[in-house]
Formats: C-alpha cells, structure tokens, sequence
C-alpha cells in the first residue's frame, strides 16, 4: 500500500542521529513488545509479512509520528482483535473474560533457542523457469496495490538491469493476506541513480532492490554485457 | 516513526505501578491478557529478551569479517553464498536465512537499508538501531547516500561509487568492508576488535589499528 512506510526518496525528515552507546532498547515495555510480536508472530495465527502489513496499515501520519515498538504494539492489539484472540473489553479491563481461541501453537521457553539459531527460511521451490535471466533490462511495473507490497514506490516505472536470480520465494503481496505463500521467483534489479532521482541525483550512485517476478516486465530483449 | 526516540518511560521499569507511563501499562495489559489467556509462555518472552538483548550483536559480524580477511578461501566463499559460509562461524537464524554479502573496493562502496520497514542481519548484527529504523536514513540513503554518509562522518573520494541495497525481500545485506591498511601484523581477534557494526552497514569505516592502539 502507498503508505506511510514506503518512505524512499522523501524529504523533510531532517538529519541522520545516530545515537552514541546506544541501548538496545530504550524502556522496558520495549523489551517485552519485541518479545510478545516474536512469540505471538509464531502462533501460526499469521505470519511476518501479514505483521508488516498490520504495521503499515496505520495511517501515514500516525505511522511517521509514533515510535519503531509503538508502531509494533498498535499493530499487535490491532492483529489479536482482529483474529479473535483477545476481545477489546478485555484489553480495556486487563481481564480475561471471554475463552481463548484455538491457536496452532504456542511457542515455549526451551524452544527459543533451537528455533531463532535455525531461522524460519522463506525460500520455495517453484516449477515454472525464471523469466528473466541475468542482464535482462526490466522494468518495474507501475502498481499500486491497496494491499501489502514489496515494490518500493521509487522505483515504479523505472527500468533497472537484472543482477542476481534467486530462486523461488514467498510472495509477500499474498502471504500477508493469509491469502497463501505462492512462491515467485526473486531477482536483484539494480537501477542508475540517474534513471531514478533525475537531475537531482548525486554523482556515482545505484539502487539495487528485491524484487518478485510479478513486479517485474520485459523491454526488448536488449541484453547489457 | 518519530525521529527522536520516545523516552515516556522509567528506565528501570521498578516503578511502582502509580508510576508507569501510559505506554507501559497498554504494554503491560496486552500481556497479561496474552499471558492468562495461554497464548504466550512468559519463559518464551525471556527468553526471546536475553537472546536479542545479550547474545545477539554485531561481534557475529566482526568475526565473519575478520575470518574474510585472514581466509581468502572463506571471502571467496562468503561472497559467492553467505549463508552456508556464515554457518561455518556459527553464524545464523533469525533474519539471517538469506544472507548476502557485498564487498567495498576502493571504486566501490556499499550501503545498506530498509526503505520499507526495518529488514537488518539478526544474526550478525543484532536488533538495528533507532536511526536504522527512522525517516532520516529509510528516506535518504536511496536518493543522498553522500549526504547522509557525511553525517556519519564519512566522505568517500568522488571517484568511489556508491551501492546501494534496499531491502526489499528475505535477503539480509552485509556489507564486507576494506581491511584497514597496517593491520599485517593483527591476529583475527584483533581485527574483530576494528569492525564497527556501521562499517557492516556502509555508514561507516573499521577502525584503524592506530585507533585500537
């Protein structure tokens, strides 16, 4: 979706601050947000590319003007409602009153470990050939979807060269629906600076993105070396 | 996201519960609704915390650089296929499944973000930073990397290419960076101790020995 989240190429925003010894949370409700979108994230419930959808789904200028684990929490109370896991009355009251709902699983202390050094690999197998080969001129195709999408809106329209084939992987747009993991095939396409800021570019600079088969069309079968 | 960080909260989280901030009693509810409602494992919460608060960090990444450097053997590996590479170090899992890593050269220097979100390697380099995560850096580092390099304190030479890697799928960017010169004589812990976590990213440089010394 058009977003607040889809922020490349924006302005306004000021400078860079890093933050010098930076803790790696900043308040203890932090902490247990992280942990609570990490356990719940592996109920089975939904999955990751359906919590970044929940998270952009905040209106853009609630988005821009709330904090990182903010935007998590919103989007978690948002998601449990959603699924029928926890009623609001039961958010308000900090009472359980209503019975649980079936979840697929509930992730437990000892298995954090084995599962988080393991990973959740995202990569699938699927049966059709690429469609594009290395060195394909592409072109970005100019969507804009109301659902969750992983085509920045900056490089929409733009034509970039393809610079790595990776094989088959979810496709986010639908996986965030619960809509079904449909592998596509996933390349790197990297554009000029100069094809995608104008004038305004600065000197010497590309963007390389990710992206899905379907995101991508042909030009001619021009071929660059 | 807000730029400058929400601080509306005790740093101790000891406080009695008069004194909680609004964020950490919605937090706090949520919780223990989650919690009593059998859906978490309050076990599964702390751990989850210790692993990403202590265990994770960006001394994963400075090993795999440092073994790049020494290992022109595991370089070449671990620029053709990072993930098994990394594997080797036992380097891996969460946000790490698909890992590239892209090497600077002196024509060509690369950086690494999100403009979508806050993709980063876990693994190797640990939960992101606020900055990481905010509009300043998401909006700026496709259409002004110099710019936002120099507020890092780094200006390339004009002549170096900038690269950059958006995010946008399950691949996670690491960035391999230079080995400092006059490092000849430094073991691999040694040079673990020069890479910054920024230099793993492409806002920054390793430090040089000099700098340790």
């Amino acid at each position: 979706m058009n977003g607040g989240q889809d922020l490349g190429g924006m302005h306004g925003f000021g400078p860079v601050a890093p933050e010098k010894d930076e803790p790696r949370f900043h308040a203890e409700w932090e902490k247990r947000v992280f942990g609570l979108a990490m356990a719940m994230g592996l109920s089975g419930t939904w999955n990751l590319d359906a919590s970044r959808s929940a998270r952009e789904a905040l209106p853009p200028g609630e988005y821009l003007t709330s904090s990182y684990y903010a935007i998590w929490l919103k989007a978690l109370e948002r998601q449990v409602q959603h699924h029928g896991l926890v009623t609001p009355e039961e958010l308000s009251t900090c009472t359980a009153s209503a019975p649980a709902a079936p979840v697929k699983r509930v992730l437990r202390g000892e298995e954090v470990a084995l599962l988080f050094a393991r990973g959740f690999p995202s990569d699938r197998p699927v049966p059709d050939p690429a469609r594009f080969s290395l060195g394909d001129r592409v072109r970005a195709r100019r969507i804009n979807p109301v659902g969750h999408t992983r085509l920045p809106r900056y490089v929409r329209g733009h034509i970039g060269t393809v610079e790595a084939v990776h094989g088959g992987f979810v496709f986010p747009d639908t996986n965030a629906q619960l809509a079904g993991e449909a592998p596509q095939w996933l390349y790197t396409v990297r554009f000029c600076g100069r094809d995608l800021w104008g004038d305004q570019a600065e000197p010497g600079h590309s963007v390389s993105v990710n992206a899905f088969e379907s995101y991508l069309e042909a030009l001619e079968p021009e071929r660059i070396a | 996201m807000a730029h400058h960080h929400d601080h509306d909260d005790h740093p101790h989280g000891t406080h009695p519960a008069s004194e909680l901030s609004p964020m950490e009693l919605r937090v706090r509810a949520l919780e223990s609704i989650l919690v009593e409602k059998g859906y978490v494992d309050p076990a599964a919460l702390d751990a989850l915390i210790e692993t990403y608060e202590t265990r994770v960090g960006p001394h994963n990444g400075a090993r795999v650089v440092a073994r790049a450097w020494v290992d022109p053997g595991f370089r070449a590996r671990l620029l053709a296929d990072a993930t098994p590479a990394m594997h080797e170090l036992g380097v891996g899992g969460r946000g790490g499944e698909h890992m590239v890593v892209v090497a600077n050269t002196p024509e060509e220097h690369n950086l690494v973000v999100c403009t979508l979100c806050s993709c980063y390697p876990w693994p190797v380099l640990g939960l992101p930073p606020v900055w990481y995560k905010s509009p300043p850096y998401r909006s700026r580092a496709v259409i002004a990397p110099r710019a936002v390099l120099a507020e890092f304190g780094l200006t390339l030479p004009a002549a170096q290419r900038i690269r950059v890697w958006d995010s946008t799928a399950e691949l996670r960017y690491m960035v391999l960076p230079m080995r400092p010169a006059g490092t000849e004589e430094l073991d691999e812990p040694a040079l673990a101790a020069l890479v910054t976590r920024d230099s793993m990213i492409g806002t920054g440089l390793p430090l040089t020995a000099e700098r340790i010394a």
